[in-house]
Order: structure tokens, then C-alpha cells, then sequence
């Protein structure tokens, strides 16, 4: 097997394109962002400007960084499907509790369910080796419950939207949503511990070969146990700017982001089984999801048939892109 | 002879790629004999094996049974055709009970549980799920439900493996009789004492073809010995290695000193030392405990008895990250499990570096990069294919497992049949680089199954079996012909004609007892 990788072959354009493609992934996923763009702007003329393309970012960053999320813990070869409620409780308390508290106090309230999920998801798949689809999926519907017996405590003193969310989550500077300021920071962050530091590199070991790893002297409950409570901390954050953004707390605000924000990160090339991936790929899936839902809208399908065509069109895309990039 | 064989297999050849396992191997068994099937690693006997089962299909060759030509194409032919197997590995499907996993076969159960009782299991409880089941008694099963078949041609795969004495002793019993009523057994074993109280007659394979059959008798395992070496049995004779015998001289404390080490039925009261700037050959057949020794070593696994010392210290190993603290870095034999296939030459060899807690920050690109390609050059290693490990050659992943503890400068390494597979250039490579290790007194542990291998790299070699350390040679001693007999417990310098199986006796008694 590992002969024939190192036998000549002739090369022909077909082969040397998808060669160019195999090493700069990113290639076919802006090709495609411009393709969607582009028939945006052929449908409706004139949608494309720079309110759009504010808009856009507001609703792509949430969606982003839950992939982010994703992103991180697909590398291991896990998933982390307790997002979307980690993200909502941490908006869902920050919204109750800064009627009365300081909002240092209320922000640290609206992070600690986060940071248990997190440890709890980290422990669960790490030392007691759960499946990471079932740990997360189990502590959502826990934290889901929980944030229902929460509901019923504060249900008197009501709710409220502190100002510098919601300056971040929909205000717009200089044409530039005000939300880059979060993301940017955010982005830069996890690409760098991604590619440059010892962490992201032990991501990528463990998720390609846990053996390996091991061998190495790497301590796999450690590299989970972190990764997780950072993933938690990334949604509960998320939640924050997301209730900026939608300005109603419920108690599924953020539910609807979390499969799309699986489909961003596998549309964006990382690899669900593990040790293969990126985030700048992520961001664009993120990009594409949303121009893609954008466009969904305005052919005025009935929501029924928006979703099936939306569902498709992530199963077609995401079996091209594989194809296009995989070279065996 | 006069009576028609039962199996009559010649000829056989089979071809992996350009790789040859079976060149021309024959194999004639008559009614009634017990048959043994020897040869060393890599001779062809499991694939031989395989062939006669149908688990795979002949390149060339002949198969008869009982005088008919037979297309072996599946196991369920080669049963049909009376043909059974028994593996090593228990077959059993671990979540049924007995009974289920005999109606999936088809075999009768009264037999089966009256066979069950011949081998020495009076209270077996037929609704018990196999993974409940303890494994000897498992592989009695498995025997057992070959048996209530009553087959023609009964295979026996190191049958007697992992059973204690008394079970072992029922096991070679029954398959006796067999032979007497009139079927035919192969049987492959590595343990000359079971082949002389049993077998009637041995073939014996070398390098993929049949090189002899012998009547078993008295002093017939120097002979076998012999047979299985071929040509390179003259002496070959090493200069004793001038270098690094100084390092060795003046450390005087061994870098790693094992001590009575314990591994459940695997490893039995293993005894050595290992020096600083000394490489030290492991030499065994397959499957004789030199996985779980490594694997100890390494801190993969808990021995259950016996004491490691590193410099003089005790250590106890709970994860590998233990052993690389230590400075004791494992090389499994298995490339796949040893590299990030998806990843880069350059983060396959960092990894080590990232693996502890605080070093989980930013990487200092640079130094790694002098580091890494450090020992990039040092081995050799051709890098043209950048992007993933998984586009390398063999020997270039090879040398890519062993530059990672290069880089990370580990005092002693532990290479598990480091040149499996690979070409000969960097086989060779490999040698020097050991050697180079030592004399820079770095200390290595090196298994091989390749007995030339021994007298290239190493400074002495340890020879297990069943488990124990059965002999240590120094380098100069270390010909072919005393590691073979030696790997096959056979003890050093006996003459053929001398009781050789009396001697050996209580000690295999003894071993299986425990």
C-alpha cells in the first residue's frame, strides 16, 4: 500500500489540478462562496452591497464560531452536540440575571454551566470513554432540563437584553458589524492554537491515531478533558452575542445553529473520523451555510421545501468537496 | 508407502505482490498419522495453513483428498471436503452462548459434549456465553466442536498454547488417538517435546517450500533444526565489537536492569540487563511473550510481578508518558501504529514534544524545525513527499518512527522489529544507525525475527520461550544454528543423541503449571 504512494505516475491536467486542490482545500470552497454570491445577485440584482454583506457576517459569525466548535473536537474524532444548549443557557441567564446583578457578576453565572457541561462532556468522553455524540447529546437534554426548572425560579423578574450585547450582536461601525470585534480576536485565536501551538497539535494526533499518540507519552483524558471545556466556553461566549442578535431569550435560542454548525465544519473539509481539517475552512462553510439559506429565501419556497432543498444541497456539496479533495 | 494419503498437497505456491510466501510446498499425510508442519517465522506455515482451509486460494499446486483433486475455495468446502481447523485464536463468537454458536456450525451437540468430557471438562454449561469462558478453556472447545464433526483431516494450530498441564496432557491424549482410529492430524507447534511424544512424522518448510520429511525419533530435532536453516548452517563468525565496549566498562550500573518480570501466562520470571551504549538483541518465535516484554517496557501494559530499574532506581510504568519520562522510547514493529498517517513528517516527529501539559502553549517554530530536520538528516530521510506521512514509503515511514525519539534524544530505545518489510538499503541504514546510537552510549532493545539481524547489531541477544528467557549469547556465539535451537527451548550443546526431551521436560511441565 504504501509502495504504490511512491511509484511515478504520468500526471495528467485532471490529476495535477486535483493535486492543487488536495493541498489547498480552501481553493473549491471560495470558488463555490463566489458561485452561490454571484447567483444571489443574478436572481435579485442589486441584493449584493454593503448592508447585505454586514448582515450576512452578523448571522454568519454565531454560526462560525459554534463550528468552531466543532471543528476542534471533529479533529479528535468527537462531535459536540451540547452546543446549541450550552449556548442558550448561557444567553438565557445572562438575559434573567442582569436585572439584578452586576453584569461581571451575571456574565460569570451565564459561564459556569458552561464550564460544568464542558468538564463534565471532557471527563465523560475522555476518562469513561462515552461516545462523544452520546456524552454531549445526554448533558444537552440535561442542561435543557435544568435551564426549565431555572426558567420557573426567575420567571418573575423577567428578562432583559443588556445594551452592550446588543450593540455587539446587530450594531454596525464604519460598515463593519460590530460582532468582528468579538470574532476576529476569536478566529485568529483558534487557528493559531490550531497550527502553532502544542495543544492543537495533540488535537490532530489524537483524532489521526490515538495509539500513536499514547505512545508518544500524550495522556488523552488531558488533551479531551481540555478540549471539551474549551468548546464549552466557545458556545457559552456564543450564546452571549447570539442573544444580542436575535433579542428574545428562550429556551431554544441557539438549537436551530447546532447541525448547521456540524455542516459548516464538514463542509469546510474537516474530517468527522478525525486528524484532518482547519478552521479557515470552517469560516467559509459558515459563509456558504448562510449565503446559501439567504438565497433559499428569497425563492420564496414554502419553509418545507427550503429545507429539503437545503439538506440536499449539503449532502451534494459535501460529497463533491470530499471528492474533489481526497487524493488516494 | 502403501496406503493412499489422505491429503496430498503438492506443489503449492503463493504469491503476495512480488512477495513470495509459498514457493513449492507439499504436504502428504497418510490415514492415521499425526502429522507435525514446522518451519521458522516466515517459512509459509500459516499460509499453508490458510491454503489448505480455503481461507485463501493457491497461486499454483496441487490438493488432493483422498485422491481426488479438490478446489478448496471457501472454509465451508474445506469442511465439507472433512478438512477442519483449529486456530490459535478461539472462534467461538464471544456474545452467543455454546449451543448457538454450535447450531451455527452444525455440529451435533451430543458429540460435542461427549468430547467436551474426553477432554477433561466435566461441568460445562452449554448456555454459558463465550465470552464468559475462560480462554483455555475456550481453545478445548473449539477442539472439541472440530472433533464432534469427526473429521477426516483435523488441523491443529499451536494447540496446546496457553493450556495448563493438565488440560494440555487430555488435549495430546485425544489427538493420539485420533491418529490411532484411523484420521490423520496436522499438528504445528513450536514445542519439539509435544512433537516427539506425538507426531509421527514431520514436514518441515524453509523460505516457502518443503525442504524435508522426517520420521520423529530420538535426536530428530537437531536434524529438524538443520532443515529449517538450510544452507546457512556453517558458522559464521563476528569480530567481537571493539567501539563501545569501553561505554559499556564504565558505566557500571545498568541503564535498565528487568527483574523476574511477570506478565500473567505471558511472561514468566524474564531476567536481563541492558547497558548504556549496548544493543541488545531479542531473539524468539512468534508469539512467545516478546510483545507483552516490549509492551512493559514501554508502559502500555501493568506487569503483574517483577521489578524494572532504571539507573539503579525502581520504577513503575502506568503510561507510556512514564517510560519517555525515564527516557525509555518505544518503536513498535507496526509502523501504523506507531505515526499520524494524515499528518506531516515534521509533527509526527515533534509529537513527543507537545505531549506534556506544559508544553502545550506555542510551539517555537524555529527550533523545532532545527531539531526535527536534524534528525530528518540523520536518518535519511527522503521528505519529497511533504504533506502526509501516509505518502512515504515503508521504510522511509519506518525511519520517520525512529527519528521522533532521535529528536527527542531518549536514552534507550526500544525497536520492535524495526526492518519488517522494508528494502534492504534501509534495513541496512537502520543497522548502522543502531550501531551509531550505541556508540554514542545510548542503550537499545532490539526484537527481531530475523536471526541474521542479531549478528549485525547486536552485542548480545536473549532468547525467549514460553515466556522465559531460555538463553543469553554474546554476539560472537550467537551463529544461526544456536539461536534456532535455542528459540525452540532446545538447551545449548546437547548432542543429538542424548535424551535432549528429558531434560527440557520438567521445565515446560512447570511452566504450564503456572
Amino acid at each position: 500500500m504504501t509502495d504504490i504512494a511512491t511509484m511515478p505516475r504520468p500526471v495528467s491536467f485532471g490529476r495535477r489540478l486535483k493535486r492543487i486542490m488536495a493541498d489547498r482545500p480552501l481553493i473549491p470552497l471560495i470558488i463555490l462562496l463566489i458561485i452561490l454570491v454571484v447567483i444571489l445577485q443574478i436572481l435579485r440584482p442589486g441584493i449584493v452591497n454593503e448592508r447585505w454583506l454586514a448582515n450576512t457576517a452578523k448571522f454568519a459569525i454565531p454560526l462560525a464560531i459554534l463550528a468552531g466548535c466543532q471543528t476542534m473536537t471533529m479533529l479528535t474524532g468527537g462531535i459536540d452536540l451540547s452546543v446549541g444548549t450550552v449556548a442558550t443557557m448561557s444567553a438565557f441567564i445572562m438575559a434573567t440575571q442582569i436585572v439584578n446583578q452586576d453584569p461581571a457578576v451575571a456574565f460569570l453565572l451565564a459561564m459556569l454551566p458552561a464550564m460544568l457541561i464542558g468538564l463534565v462532556n471532557g471527563v465523560g468522553v475522555g476518562v469513561f470513554r462515552v461516545h462523544p455524540l452520546i456524552m454531549t447529546l445526554g448533558t444537552s437534554l440535561i442542561g435543557t432540563g435544568f435551564l426549565q426548572v431555572y426558567q420557573r425560579t426567575v420567571i418573575a423578574s423577567g428578562a432583559k437584553i443588556p445594551d452592550f450585547l446588543n450593540w455587539l450582536g446587530t450594531g454596525v461601525t464604519y460598515g463593519f458589524p460590530n460582532a468582528l470585534l468579538l470574532f476576529v480576536p476569536v478566529a485568529v485565536l483558534i487557528v493559531f492554537m490550531l497550527n502553532r501551538t502544542g495543544f492543537g497539535r495533540l488535537l490532530y494526533a489524537v483524532g489521526d491515531n490515538e495509539r500513536a499518540a499514547r505512545l508518544s507519552g500524550v495522556r488523552y483524558w488531558q488533551v479531551i478533558t481540555a478540549l471539551y471545556v474549551l468548546s464549552s466556553l466557545l458556545a457559552g461566549i456564543t450564546g452571549l452575542l447570539y442573544i444580542g442578535l436575535i433579542k428574545a431569550p428562550s429556551l431554544s435560542l441557539a438549537e436551530p445553529l447546532v447541525l448547521p454548525s456540524v455542516a459548516a465544519a464538514v463542509i469546510g473539509g474537516t474530517s468527522i473520523f478525525g486528524g484532518r481539517g482547519g478552521y479557515t475552512g470552517t469560516i467559509i462553510g459558515a459563509l456558504i451555510l448562510t449565503v446559501l439559506t439567504t438565497l433559499l429565501t428569497i425563492l420564496q419556497m414554502p419553509e418545507g421545501g427550503r429545507r429539503i432543498l437545503f439538506g440536499f444541497i449539503v449532502l451534494f456539496v459535501t460529497a463533491a468537496y470530499l471528492r474533489i479533495v481526497e487524493d488516494r | 508407502m502403501t496406503t493412499n494419503p489422505l491429503l496430498d498437497a503438492t506443489g503449492v505456491a503463493k504469491n503476495y505482490g512480488a512477495v513470495a510466501a509459498l514457493r513449492n510446498a507439499s504436504l502428504s499425510v497418510p490415514p492415521g498419522e499425526v502429522h507435525a508442519l514446522m518451519g521458522a517465522n516466515g517459512a509459509g506455515k500459516s499460509t499453508l495453513v490458510k491454503i489448505l482451509t480455503g481461507a485463501i486460494k493457491a497461486d499454483a499446486g496441487r490438493i488432493l483428498i483422498r485422491g481426488k483433486q479438490l478446489d478448496v475455495r471457501s472454509p465451508a468446502d474445506a469442511r465439507r471436503a472433512g478438512l477442519l481447523p483449529v486456530y490459535q485464536e478461539p472462534s467461538l463468537i464471544p456474545d452467543l452462548d455454546v449451543l448457538s454458536n454450535l447450531r451455527l456450525t452444525g455440529t451435533p451437540v451430543e458429540p460435542f459434549r461427549a468430547w467436551v468430557r474426553e477432554l477433561g471438562i466435566p461441568d460445562l454449561d452449554i448456555r454459558e456465553t463465550a465470552r464468559n469462558i475462560p480462554l483455555a478453556i475456550l481453545r478445548v472447545l473449539d477442539l472439541a466442536r472440530a472433533l464432534a464433526v469427526e473429521p477426516d483431516v483435523l488441523l491443529l494450530d499451536e494447540m496446546t498454547a496457553a493450556l495448563p498441564a493438565n488440560l494440555a496432557e487430555k488435549v495430546l491424549e485425544v489427538v493420539r488417538r485420533q491418529g490411532d482410529a484411523g484420521r490423520s492430524v496436522i499438528f504445528i507447534s513450536h514445542r519439539f517435546v509435544e512433537i516427539s511424544a506425538l507426531c509421527d512424522r514431520a514436514t518441515v518448510l524453509r523460505d516457502g517450500s518443503t525442504v524435508g520429511v522426517v520420521d520423529i525419533e530420538p535426536g530428530i530435532e537437531e536434524r529438524i533444526v538443520e532443515m529449517m536453516l538450510g544452507t546457512r548452517i556453517e558458522k559464521t563468525r563476528v569480530a567481537a565489537r571493539a567501539a563501545n565496549d569501553v561505554a559499556v566498562a564504565a558505566g557500571g550500573r545498568p541503564r535498565l536492569s528487568v527483574r523476574n518480570l511477570q506478565l500473567g501466562t505471558k511472561l514468566n520470571d524474564v531476567s536481563f540487563d541492558l547497558a548504556n551504549g549496548e544493543v541488545v538483541g531479542v531473539f524468539a518465535l512468534e508469539g512467545q511473550g516478546q510483545d507483552e516484554l516490549f509492551a512493559a517496557l514501554a508502559g502500555s501494559i501493568r506487569p503483574t510481578g517483577g521489578t524494572i530499574d532504571v539507573d539503579g532506581a525502581p520504577v513503575k510504568f502506568s503510561h507510556p508518558s512514564d517510560a519517555i519520562q525515564a527516557g525509555i522510547a518505544y518503536v513498535p514493529g507496526d509502523r501504523t501504529e506507531a505515526l499520524a498517517m494524515q499528518r506531516s513528517v515534521r509533527e509526527n516527529i515533534a509529537l513527543p514534544f507537545s505531549a506534556g501539559l506544559r508544553k502545550w502553549g506555542p510551539i517555537r517554530m524555529r527550533r523545532e524545525q532545527v531539531v526535527v530536520s536534524g534528525a530528518i538528516g540523520r536518518l535519511q530521510i527522503d521528505t519529497r513527499a511533504q504533506g502526509e506521512v501516509q505518502r512515504l514509503s515503508g521504510g522511509n515511514q519506518q525511519k520517520v518512527t525512529i527519528a521522533r525519539w532521535i529528536a527527542a534524544n531518549a536514552r534507550t530505545i526500544l525497536c520492535f522489529d524495526p526492518t519488517r518489510g522494508i528494502d534492504v538499503g534501509t534495513k541496512q541504514e537502520i543497522y548502522k544507525l543502531l550501531r551509531e546510537l550505541a556508540g554514542q552510549g545510548k542503550s537499545v532493545l532490539f526484537y527481531t525475527s530475523e536471526m541474521e539481524e542479531v549478528q549485525r547489531v547486536c552485542d548480545r541477544v536473549i532468547v525467549i520461550f514460553g515466556g522465559r528467557v531460555v538463553d543469553t549469547f554474546s554476539v560472537e556465539e550467537a551463529d544461526e544454528p544456536a539461536l534456532m535451537r535455542a528459540a525452540y527451548g532446545l538447551p545449548r550443546g546437547a548432542r543429538a543423541d542424548v535424551g535432549i526431551l528429558a531434560e527440557v521436560k520438567p521445565a515446560s511441565d512447570a511452566e504450564a503449571a503456572s
